[in-house]
């Protein structure tokens, strides 16, 4: 296998705040190799955005990171202003769930193309970098991107915004780029449109992607691997179609259990709630809701250990028959 | 048969809005709603898909009289609502309720979750015991009677929206719009609420207008399925029905656009993908609304507007081409 372009180790988030430390990411460790589709899945509040924004160093003052990401050969956490802003953009991107919050109101759509080419390509000139602007707006499928580029960020409709945003984003051929709920806010026929986008980049420029998000549906047709995320750690690690087909920990199989079913079979949703992370619970975080929960679960962290075809933090998961 | 419980016949509802260019005012119209017919059977859900803007909201607010319609007719049990007088209008909003999207939104933060839910009862001038009333309809939603005394911002998601659902039911209404009820939640939440509906439905016979943009969800609660477009109703239909054997090149398209969770299901089906976006109901196309972005899209119909026509198994298509071209098209869901 060739090496990881983004490598995360034991990365720990704690927010500080009023109430006493929030542990949002509790040691979080991934490989993302080029071309690759990493799918994140999980909750809200399950750590999966905060995680990358830590990475991305676009976490606030209250934030403590701690452990290591790193990208090629640079060390993410822990990095100073001056070389966070040289990878940020050029060697790792990342778009979010609202791209009108994201684009700048007052600025010509391309400009803000070319001020992202320019920002990492001191060399070039304001007139090429306008230039190579319009080819990016063509290349992420907007329409007669020349006039397009001369609007604002209000003309046009959340499917464009989010396709300018990965125009920006890949402008300067990042390694990675960090999809956090991309087609969140976007109507089904619109969401495809941008998968589509985003999976014509990855094989076109080898960039590796990870996607961030809570619909099982985006990961079954998008990622190469995924990982469930649950109370800011990894619960299950698999390649894709073991994940929904083999699936050795309990959550996982809750959040698929969930899923509306075709007939009138009853859902079976997962009972109680999210534990309070400003007091995570002893062991696995999920034994409250769980319903193979077992004495043992209270003990020790569980760790990522291979059950069968996938790796998973339960530590009964020998116990768990394959999902077929 | 039955009356049914509601009975909607050519509803249109324009919006006009006003732009300034210089010190000229514009006035356009926005056509949100455009001769939407629906029946909803007593006991039954009928789901309503669309994507944003195609009117479904409206729809919903129409029917309750929350928006006032700009034509058509909405009758509730075989009463006429539109022209009604406000006093009457009143009594009979007792009957018929609404639970909406945002559970965040729609409860009055400085409000017990008690005082909340007993409000109906006492707009209504209700008599008898609300404190009890209002105890028996959070156990009924799966709620202690004790959360009566906490403030909305001590619950979660998914018990908040359960607390709408209480709300809804202090009068004991016979229809319930739910506009997006779950559309908020996280899945293994969201799954708790479609199951309490559906127990509710059952128990008390309520009948539901199940309003949505995801199509999964709609597919397991509802009993009728219409799916509309800029406005406009394009296929109406038993659930599985038209799932499996859509008529409307629009349903398709919605359908294969909806990722499946299955890698294996969702890799191997056949997808139609839509050019562009929703054009604006301020200048909806000529003839069938949707023809610019079909893929199956002839001269006629840019000129002449296909109906909503029934072809005889309950499932009218309106479309051109249902027959011939549109059923040759994949059916994304069929696999």
């Amino acid at each position: 296998m060739t090496d990881a372009t983004l490598s995360i180790r034991d990365l720990r988030v704690t927010f500080k705040t009023l109430l006493g430390p929030v542990q949002a990411v509790r040691g979080v460790s991934l490989d993302v190799h080029p071309g690759e589709v990493l799918g994140v899945v999980g909750e809200s509040g399950s750590g999966k955005s905060v995680s990358f924004l830590s990475v991305m160093g676009l976490l606030g003052k209250n934030a403590i990171i701690e452990g290591s990401a790193k990208v090629g050969d640079v060390e993410l956490v822990g990095a100073n202003q001056k070389a966070m802003r040289r990878v940020r953009g050029s060697d790792v991107a990342m778009i979010f769930q609202d791209p009108l919050s994201a684009l700048n109101p007052v600025h010509r759509v391309g400009s803000q193309v070319a001020e992202m080419i320019l920002a990492h390509q001191r060399g070039m000139s304001k007139d090429a970098a306008a230039k190579r602007a319009v080819e990016l707006l063509d290349l992420v499928g907007i329409p007669q991107p020349e006039q397009r580029a001369r609007q604002y960020a209000h003309e046009f409709s959340g499917g464009m915004r989010q396709r300018v945003m990965i125009a920006m984003a890949i402008a300067n051929n990042p390694k990675v780029l960090i999809a956090d709920e991309p087609t969140t806010a976007l109507d089904v026929t619109v969401q495809a449109q941008i998968l589509e986008v985003i999976d014509r980049i990855r094989k076109e420029m080898g960039t590796a992607v990870v996607l961030i998000t809570h619909d099982l549906g985006v990961v079954a047709r998008m990622a190469d691997r995924v990982q469930v995320m649950y109370a800011g750690r990894v619960v299950e690690r698999a390649d894709v179609h073991n994940i929904f087909h083999g699936s050795r920990h309990p959550y996982t199989r809750g959040l698929l259990g969930s899923q509306p079913t075709l007939g009138n079979e009853r859902l079976t949703p997962i009972p109680g709630a999210p534990p309070n992370m400003l007091q995570p619970p002893s062991g696995c975080a999920f034994r409250a809701r769980c319903v193979h929960a077992a004495p043992e679960c209270a003990g020790d962290l569980p760790e990522l250990v291979q059950v069968g075809l996938t790796e998973s933090a339960c530590v009964r998961a020998h116990e768990l028959e394959a999902l077929v | 048969m039955s009356t049914p419980v509601v009975e909607v016949n050519n509803l249109t509802k324009e919006f006009t809005v006003k732009s300034t260019r210089g010190l000229r005012v514009i006035r356009r119209t926005v056509h949100a709603v455009s001769d939407v017919s629906l029946t909803i059977p007593e006991g039954k859900t009928v789901g309503l898909v669309g994507e944003s803007g195609s009117g479904k909201t409206t729809v919903g607010r129409c029917i309750l009289r929350l928006i006032e319609p700009t034509a058509g007719s909405v009758k509730f049990k075989g009463t006429e609502l539109l022209g009604m007088e406000q006093n009457d209008l009143r009594k009979l909003r007792r009957s018929m309720q609404i639970v909406f999207q945002d559970p965040y939104a729609s409860l009055d933060p400085k409000m017990t979750v008690g005082a909340s839910i007993a409000e109906p009862l006492e707009i209504q001038r209700v008599s008898g015991n609300h404190q009890d009333r209002v105890a028996e309809l959070l156990e009924l939603v799966g709620l202690a009677p004790d959360h009566a005394r906490r403030f909305p911002h001590e619950f979660s998601g998914g018990q908040r929206q359960r607390v709408g659902v209480a709300r809804a039911l202090a009068l004991n209404p016979s229809f319930i719009v739910l506009d997006e009820p779950v559309s908020a939640l996280d899945v293994s939440i969201q799954a708790g609420v479609v199951n309490l509906l559906q127990d509710l439905q059952e128990q008390l016979g309520l009948s539901y207008l199940f309003i949505a943009h995801d199509l999964s969800v709609v597919r397991h609660i509802s009993d009728t399925v219409a799916v509309m477009y800029l406005g406009k109703i394009v296929e109406v239909g038993p659930a599985e029905d038209l799932y499996m054997a859509s008529g409307h090149p629009y349903t398709k398209a919605l359908l294969s656009a909806v990722p499946q969770a299955d890698p294996v299901t969702e890799r191997g089906r056949p997808r139609i993908m839509l050019q562009g976006e929703v054009p604006s109901p301020i200048n909806p196309p000529s003839g069938c609304r949707f023809r610019t972005r079909c893929p199956i899209a002839k001269e006629i119909c840019a000129v002449e507007e296909p109906e909503l026509k029934e072809r005889g198994q309950g499932h009218p298509v309106a479309c051109h081409f249902a027959d011939t071209v549109a059923l040759e098209m994949p059916n994304p869901a069929a696999v």
